[in-house]
């Protein structure tokens, strides 16, 4: 884990305002099986515009597999998840239409290796969104001084260090201008010291407003930017609250295990 | 906000999946019938699937005519493979024209081949070394007195004589066999730092890469006698050897090499940090460890020989394929509409049989070998 | 502080013969010493047996006349053409069958190359059981059974099968009408060529409109409807015509149209056939090692599948095929020697076969036609190493 730096730690919680009316997200009574093995068991889970969640739970738990449901790369066989007031079914067309307004950043950041940086970032807004190429750049441009690498931006991903790499993948995330994020342990495959300047995009990104699901195992981000904090084992959701009550105050048996063997 | 903690009391028991997502139809809408075009897809692969299977069947079997049948029912008018035929020229397909009463000697080469090569290529069986030593250095000693004769009373039995599959597994296990050790040479020779050993090497590999085996085959077979000092005689069978194994040992020695840097710099310099030679590392530390990276790809390379034995042929050498064809158009005994379609496709079982079943071990190594890096 | 003596020091040399230099320069000269002499050694031998043989050596024979028939050629060839013609027979012939071979192959690998990813459980079992079948049977054994199982034992002229459009199959090969265009059809040519400059254009003006104002065009279809459109206008506008002569059956063989021989046929289809098989398997490869999270940030991103394939996926998996496509390319060169085999006139079969024959001179020849594949072979890798010097992945 790694403490984030006592000034962001400042300025941080005041700014972020979530709405009480309009859902983001809502997942009802959701199953998922991989052929026979019951992955996803049961999950009810409801996002407000501009709320920041933190998934936690030990590996094979089942969080990933849940936020990738969300923008269906993997599709779910019960209940129902409805993105921004479209709920997702087979139909390509409203699968398309909640992944233009849904980023994802993923463990390993998928960048396209083949591509420059800025034609990562360029790439979908002008295939996806039909943005000329010249404001998509401009945008693109903007992202990356966000991310604070804007130096980098005809190089190759190959060229940049990891935590270059996950920031580069936020920002084309943003350059689609999404009404949600997610994260899919965003840090996990980075080395310690890169892990800081990504969290500090993150913390950022929460700032300002965004929707964002995380999982993650970078507590010092769930207690400071989150709102509420989920934690899922066996396919389930087991506990659920906010971060203070959830660190200093756990319930579930599952939860005070977990998070007595990651605390130290 | 208190609202919103959630503890949950019970966990809910995993449930069977709806049967939406398993069973057979599931399975058929998802890999069958998944969108239009998939319907579309396996409706033409149906059609196609009518088309072609039942003549292939009747061909095969349906109205084949079976081991014991005669020459006339393969001359019918609708009659299919003529299997008759291969089973009574059989003796020819694998022995050649060795002559009939020795052959119990190509046998017990075949069966000692088999008894001492399953127990190498089973990975949990003990003794490898000492079985590698059998099979690569007495094994070929033994097979060699046993089928030419000449010494312990065996009558002489030269390899003009030798024929069928018994040539095509003999060239091709010999190939390798001595193709093996000079591709090892080869490949050290070739990440070696002195210039004109290097430069040799990469020239030799290159040069024969380049070439079609036929050519060299030609080379073999022509220009090797030219080569030998005046009134030896180099061996018809010999000769293809020759050819055969530096052709080999071309492709051999670039899959070593592969083998060889796929190891890290720090398995050298530990060796180095020993005290050992450079002889000694490669011995003790770089080989072992290459060549158990390559088995799949010697593999690979074994199967591509066994296919490219068939070449002899041409050189006049005779193999499964010449025997085939010698048969296909000489045995007029035989002379049907199907007869030479039927042999050929005899053939081409037998060298599917061996290539396909190498295939999957090499399949089966290269799945155990990558899980035993990742672990 | 006192400074240590940093002056130049020199190791003291090691004994002449533990020096890794001295004994790195001992064994090169011994090898080389050892292939002088074992060269040294061959040469004398084939001198003495040469002399022996009573045969002479050098590439004289080469501006002789060869004196004997090539069933089929490209270029002019008669009894009385000198070796050196010859050898450029075998040369054209065995780039044709190439030629043909390669488009043929890279077509047919690539269809069952991605069949054999379809989801489609028909489709890619029908591929794996070509490629499964395929692969493990030797390319000898398939063009004999292409050529004396199937194409020798069509039916005699006389009883020739007729196939749609005029065109034969028999023993003797296929027949087809040969196109013979009239002097207006130059017009035919230049109108698919002002439609291949229109489609460049339009790609061009498409690519520039999507950057500047975001709009898509539709460009392959309007890009299909362009080449099919311009050359038919131009066709029907100039009245162009293109005779068609087809074969006639006469008393003992066709007269006019196009033969394709047997020996062709069957070495076209059997070395189409075997790479189309390994081809499906570096493409499968290829497209395989593009990894899943490609797709799944293409997937986040919105894009829909034309676009992943077409911007993400192909890009890269290009990247891994074409340099084992190529290699494919060349074994397919390398393997139409076998024609040699069935009396296809290629390389080997012209030159290391009857010319080497009718000469005696075995060296040269072999030499020569090693050397068109040494020299086929240097420019694919001279091509090949400009390709990835031009399109890896860089790299810290």
């Amino acid at each position: 884990m790694t403490e984030v730096s006592a000034t962001t730690q400042d300025r941080a919680a005041p700014h972020m305002t979530v709405s009480q009316t309009n859902v983001a997200i809502e997942v009802v009574g959701m199953h998922k099986w991989y052929a026979d093995f019951h992955v996803l068991r049961d999950i009810n889970l409801k996002v407000m515009e501009g709320e920041r969640i933190v998934i936690a739970g030990p590996s094979g738990s089942g969080k990933s597999t849940l936020i990738r449901c969300i923008n269906r790369l993997e599709e779910h066989q019960e209940g129902q998840i409805i993105v921004n007031g479209t709920e997702l079914t087979a139909d390509i067309k409203r699968i398309d239409e909640v992944r233009r307004e849904v980023g994802m950043v993923f463990q390993h950041f998928n960048l396209f290796p083949h591509l420059t940086i800025l034609q990562n970032l360029t790439l979908a807004p002008i295939w996806v969104r039909g943005i000329p190429k010249a404001e998509a750049e401009a945008t693109a441009m903007h992202y990356l001084e966000r991310v604070k690498i804007p130096e980098q931006a005809n190089k190759f991903p190959g060229q940049l260090s990891g935590g270059q790499q996950q920031r580069v993948a936020i920002a084309r995330s943003l350059c689609m201008q999404p009404k949600i994020m997610l994260f899919d342990e965003p840090t996990s495959a980075l080395d310690p010291e890169m892990v800081k300047e990504v969290l500090e995009v993150m913390i950022s990104l929460a700032e300002e407003g965004m929707t964002m699901i995380c999982v993650t195992h970078e507590m010092g981000f769930a207690r400071q930017v989150a709102n509420r904090v989920i934690f899922m084992d066996q396919g389930q959701i087991i506990e659920q609250n906010e971060p203070e009550a959830f660190f200093s105050n756990p319930q579930h048996e599952r939860t005070k295990l977990f998070l007595s063997q990651i605390l130290h | 906000m208190s609202d919103i903690g959630f503890v949950r009391a019970d966990l809910v028991p995993a449930k069977p999946a709806p049967n939406r997502t398993t069973g057979a139809v599931a399975w058929a809408q998802k890999n069958l019938f998944a969108t239009p075009l998939d319907t579309v897809l396996t409706l033409l692969g149906i059609l196609f699937l009518v088309w072609v299977v039942p003549p292939l069947f009747n061909f095969f079997i349906g109205h084949a005519v079976g081991p014991y049948g005669t020459v006339e029912e393969c001359r019918a008018l609708d009659a299919g493979a003529c299997w008759a035929y291969i089973y009574n020229e059989m003796e020819f397909f694998i022995y050649g024209f060795y002559d009939i009463p020795e052959q119990w000697r190509p046998n017990i080469v075949f069966a000692l081949g088999a008894l001492l090569l399953v127990p190498l290529l089973i990975p949990k069986v003990p003794f490898k070394r000492a079985n590698a030593i059998l099979f690569l250095v007495v094994y070929p000693i033994v097979s060699y007195f046993l089928l030419a004769g000449g010494v312990f009373g065996l009558t002489e039995i030269p390899t003009e004589k030798w024929g069928g599959l018994l040539v095509t597994l003999i060239i091709s296990v010999v190939g390798i066999t001595l193709s093996f050790p000079l591709g090892i040479i080869l490949a050290l020779g070739r990440q070696s730092n002195l210039p004109v050993i290097k430069t040799l090497c990469i020239a030799f590999i290159e040069l024969i890469r380049a070439v079609p085996l036929i050519t060299i085959l030609f080379m073999a077979s022509i220009m090797l006698p030219l080569f030998m000092p005046q009134g030896t005689t180099v061996d018809k069978f010999l000769r293809a050897l020759v050819g055969v194994t530096l052709f080999t040992s071309a492709y051999m020695a670039e899959v070593v090499r592969g083998g060889l840097q796929a190891i890290p710099r720090g398995q050298y310099e530990a060796g180095a940090s020993l005290g050992l030679g450079y002889w000694q590392r490669m011995y003790f530390i770089i080989l072992p460890q290459a060549l158990k990276h390559v088995i799949p790809g010697i593999v690979n390379n074994f199967i591509s020989l066994f296919k490219d034995t068939s070449l002899v042929y041409i050189v006049g050498m005779k193999d499964l394929l010449e025997a085939v064809k010698t048969k296909n158009d000489s045995a007029l005994e035989w002379q049907s509409a199907n007869t030479a379609t039927t042999g050929y496709l005899f053939a081409a079982m037998v060298f599917w049989v061996f290539c396909f079943s190498m295939s999957r071990y090499s399949m089966f190594m290269e799945r155990r070998l990558n899980t035993g890096y990742k672990r | 502080m006192t400074t240590l003596d940093t002056g130049p020091t020199t190791a003291p040399r090691p004994s002449f013969f533990n020096d890794p230099v001295v004994r790195g320069i001992v064994y090169q000269v011994l090898v080389a010493v050892l292939l002088v002499a074992f060269i040294v050694w061959i040469v004398g031998n084939t001198a003495t047996n040469l002399a022996a043989q009573n045969k002479s050596t050098g590439f004289d024979f080469l501006w002789k006349t060869a004196g004997f028939d090539i069933s089929f050629s490209l270029i002019p060839w008669t009894r009385a053409s000198i070796y050196w013609e010859a050898f450029l027979v075998g040369i054209t012939n065995t780039l044709l069958v190439a030629f043909v071979g390669i488009i043929a192959a890279t077509i047919l690998g690539f269809t069952i190359g991605i069949a054999r990813l379809s989801s489609n459980f028909i489709v890619s079992s029908l591929a794996t059981i070509y490629v499964e079948t395929i692969r493990n049977i030797p390319l000898l054994l398939q063009l004999f059974f292409w050529y004396f199982a199937v194409l020798k034992a069509m039916p005699a002229v006389r009883d020739s099968i007729q196939l749609p459009l005029e065109s034969f199959i028999n023993q003797r090969g296929i027949f087809v009408p040969k196109p013979i265009p009239d002097p207006q059809f130059g017009f035919v040519w230049i109108g698919i060529a002002l439609a291949i400059i229109g489609v460049i254009v339009l790609r061009t003006w498409a690519k520039r409109r999507l950057e500047a104002t975001g709009k898509r065009f539709p460009v392959f279809l309007t890009s299909l409807a362009v080449l099919i459109a311009i050359p038919t206008i131009v066709w029907f506008a100039s009245g162009a015509s293109v005779e068609f002569e087809p074969p006639v059956l006469e008393r003992f063989n066709f007269k006019g149209g196009l033969q394709l021989p047997p020996e062709f046929v069957a070495l076209l289809f059997g070395l189409t056939i075997y790479t189309a098989s390994f081809i499906a398997e570096t493409v499968r490869g290829g497209i395989q090692a593009v990894s899943r999270g490609q797709t799944e940030a293409a997937m986040s991103l919105g894009l829909k599948e034309g676009d992943r394939l077409r911007l993400v996926i192909v890009p890269q998996a290009m990247r891994v095929i074409v340099p084992p496509l190529t290699s494919q390319y060349l074994n397919l060169t390398k393997n139409s020697s076998l024609g040699a085999a069935i009396g296809y006139p290629e390389l080997v079969n012209v030159f290391s076969g009857t010319a080497l024959n009718q000469t005696g001179r075995a060296i040269e020849c072999i030499a020569l036609t090693m050397l068109v594949y040494l020299t086929f072979s240097l420019l694919t890798s001279a091509i090949m190493n400009w390709y990835n010097a031009r399109v890896s992945l860089v790299e810290r």
